[in-house]
């Protein structure tokens, strides 16, 4: 709770009262209280680098769903040997550091990278191809990223899954696409759930992935408010802008646990 | 007439290079309680699988009703299984558990209310409508089990060993409310089973299977007095086992000689359920006889008479009867199971440990058998009589 408190709710505190004060000329604070701040985050402009980074995490979180939930699917009905490989396959992206991790797929892709390259050689293209900032290498970045957040969870809650259900569910006469929606997805609804949080929070502050794969043409939630701190030196503005990106967080996760609560309530039992 | 609903020709399964079912012959007729009986692995899973169309078979023909139906996905059989441990869907009421199959099969509105109201009446749920799966008791969750599988009226319920997930009391209760839903419905019911007990109370015939194979299909009072093979008679009840060599043979009796020093004699019971095997002179055989076959007695019976001499080694009271484990006096190492039910009259005279006895059996009680593979029969048993309807 000490440590909550002192490295986490303080540093909060300290945020959401600079968003109300007034930046001084050479970056400092002056202590003068105003709303301008949330006042300017809600500009048109804003709003659309805003309508960006939202529309970035949900075709994130939506992509890794559904590349995840077949791979989570092989992992549990996978045999244990070959399970352990696939898992270890899939965490040892992850002793690599972000930002290396990063650069070498932003080196894969390039005019001179292996991949254009093997291509020529192999006669699939005649000319390189520059992959590399583009819309399509930052989803495939963000993708091949977040994915391990989104299928482990999944796996968790595939591996408890009984899948004598899914013939039980045949032999009622369920057809595939019945048996998918009716039995699998409602009772793995806590992985889905999960991962979708564990990956849509951090892709909506996700700046490093576009800004690398992306040619920094586009500007995020992620990238105006590390330019607000680092190059504007406005920490008010700055401040605001993440106070009103974390609410819309906390707002929807909330939400979502909410309607989740609900139907946990309707599963416990009855008082007899 | 003898109407065979449900047919299996050759049926065979491999998965890899083992082979699970090997060659299952089986008819079985309409409203019959006919049960699958074996130890854990020898295949009779992968039959109940292989009928409810979990499986394909490697070779061989699955007919219902004169129609082949190996090939068809489970819904297209008019069979539905109740599963070892339920797989009810948790996620959903008891009401829903059982809507889901008529839903699945575009049954709406009226007709799927009464007809879910009917499956609840039918194993007295009605109450439970309402509430989750996880909140039921194990009889409970058995009893829905059933109710969703005979909801889109099967021609066939198969059960897989249904009654193994709950405890002995319960269990011996779902039993005989097993079979009182079976004989009200009349409907045809393939259970699967590793518990003899279970399958010899609640089954019309029985098929024992043991490594692949069945072994012997019949009624439970066949299959226990009249086992066909060693696995049987071994595997249904216990049984004492004396090594042999047929001294001679007439149509009637045969005449086996062994360590003991007087021939033991073998007859085929006046009921003609079991015929004489084929033997020969000089055959190496086996003398099955069961425990509760044997008379114990102070003095020595008629020469004529099968009987052995031996002592009391230990004598363990069961309630409605005793059992004596006895050691022939001739050769020490051949010991003997022998139960005797308990009665006023038999109380008396209970023997002690040490006591020198004699047990007899008649030559009618006991089995023959060969002492490496199961002998020829003489004639083939033929399947009971059983009307439809």
């Amino acid at each position: 709770m000490v440590w909550a408190g002192l490295f986490l709710l303080a540093p909060m505190i300290i945020v959401f009262i600079y968003s109300l004060l007034v930046k001084g000329v050479y970056g400092g604070i002056i202590f003068e209280w105003t709303i301008k701040n949330y006042e300017r985050a809600f500009d048109w402009l804003y709003l659309q680098i805003f309508y960006e980074s939202l529309k970035l995490a949900t075709l994130t979180t939506l992509s890794c769903l559904l590349i995840g939930y077949p791979v989570a699917y092989v992992l549990a009905t996978a045999t244990d040997g070959m399970r352990n490989i696939l898992l270890v396959l899939l965490i040892i992206p992850f002793w690599t550091n972000f930002v290396v991790r990063t650069y070498a797929l932003k080196l894969l892709f390039s005019e001179q990278g292996p991949i254009s390259r093997i291509g020529i050689s192999l006669g699939f293209w005649s000319e390189p191809i520059m992959w590399s900032n583009s819309n399509g290498m930052v989803w495939f970045g963000m993708l091949t990223n977040y994915l391990p957040y989104m299928v482990l969870p999944l796996y968790v809650s595939l591996e408890k899954f009984d899948f004598s259900l899914l013939e039980a569910g045949r032999d009622l006469g369920a057809s595939a696409w019945n048996n998918f929606w009716r039995v699998l997805i409602p009772l793995t609804k806590h992985g889905i759930i999960t991962g979708s949080i564990l990956v849509f929070t951090p892709a909506l502050g996700e700046f490093l992935i576009p800004d690398m794969l992306g040619g920094a043409k586009v500007m995020l939630m992620g990238n105006l408010i590390t330019e607000q701190f680092m190059k504007m030196r406005d920490w008010p503005f700055g401040s605001a802008l993440s106070i009103v990106l974390m609410s819309v967080v906390v707002f929807g996760l909330v939400t979502i646990l909410r309607m989740w609560m609900k139907e946990e309530t309707k599963l416990r039992p009855e008082k007899i | 007439m003898v109407f065979r609903m449900l047919r299996l020709l050759g049926l065979r399964k491999s998965f890899g290079t083992t082979e699970a079912v090997k060659g299952a012959d089986l008819e079985i007729q309409e409203g019959e309680f006919f049960s699958i009986l074996g130890p854990s692995g020898c295949g009779k899973t992968t039959l109940l699988r292989l009928l409810g169309g979990f499986e394909k078979p490697t070779s061989g023909q699955i007919l219902l009703n004169g129609r082949r139906i190996d090939q068809l996905p489970p819904h297209q059989r008019q069979c539905n299984t109740v599963f070892q441990r339920y797989a009810l869907f948790p996620h959903l009421s008891v009401w829903k558990n059982l809507a889901f199959g008529l839903q699945m099969k575009a049954i709406k509105g009226q007709e799927l209310r009464t007809r879910v109201d009917e499956a609840l009446d039918l194993v007295q749920m009605q109450s439970f409508a309402d509430r989750n799966i996880t909140t039921l008791s194990g009889g409970q969750q058995q009893r829905v089990a059933l109710a969703r599988a005979l909801i889109n009226r099967p021609k066939v319920l198969l059960l897989d060993e249904p009654l193994s997930a709950l405890d002995l009391k319960l269990r011996q209760q779902m039993k005989i409310e097993l079979l009182s839903l079976q004989r009200k419905l009349k409907q045809t019911f393939i259970f699967v089973t590793h518990d003899q007990e279970e399958a010899l109370t609640v089954s019309d015939r029985i098929a024992v299977m043991n490594e692949g194979v069945v072994e012997q299909v019949g009624t439970a009072q066949e299959i226990y007095e009249y086992p066909r093979t060693n696995f049987v008679s071994q595997f249904i009840g216990s049984i004492n086992c004396l090594e042999g060599v047929v001294d001679s043979f007439t149509e009637e009796s045969v005449a086996i000689s062994s360590e003991f020093k007087r021939n033991f004699l073998v007859r085929a019971p006046r009921d003609g359920l079991r015929p004489l095997p084929q033997v020969a002179d000089g055959l190496k055989v086996r003398l099955m006889i069961r425990p509760e076959k044997f008379k114990i007695l102070k003095s020595a019976p008629a020469a004529d008479q099968n009987h052995i001499e031996v002592s009391v080694k230990e004598v363990m009271y069961k309630g409605p009867s005793t059992q004596f484990l006895l050691q022939a006096k001739e050769s020490p190492n051949i010991s003997f199971s022998v139960t005797q039910s308990n009665s006023a009259l038999t109380a008396k005279k209970t023997f002690g440990i040490g006591d020198r006895v004699f047990i007899a059996w008649s030559p009618e009680d006991c089995i023959l058998m060969g002492a490496d593979q199961a002998l020829p029969a003489l004639e083939s048993q033929p399947l009971p009589e059983r009307r439809v309807g």
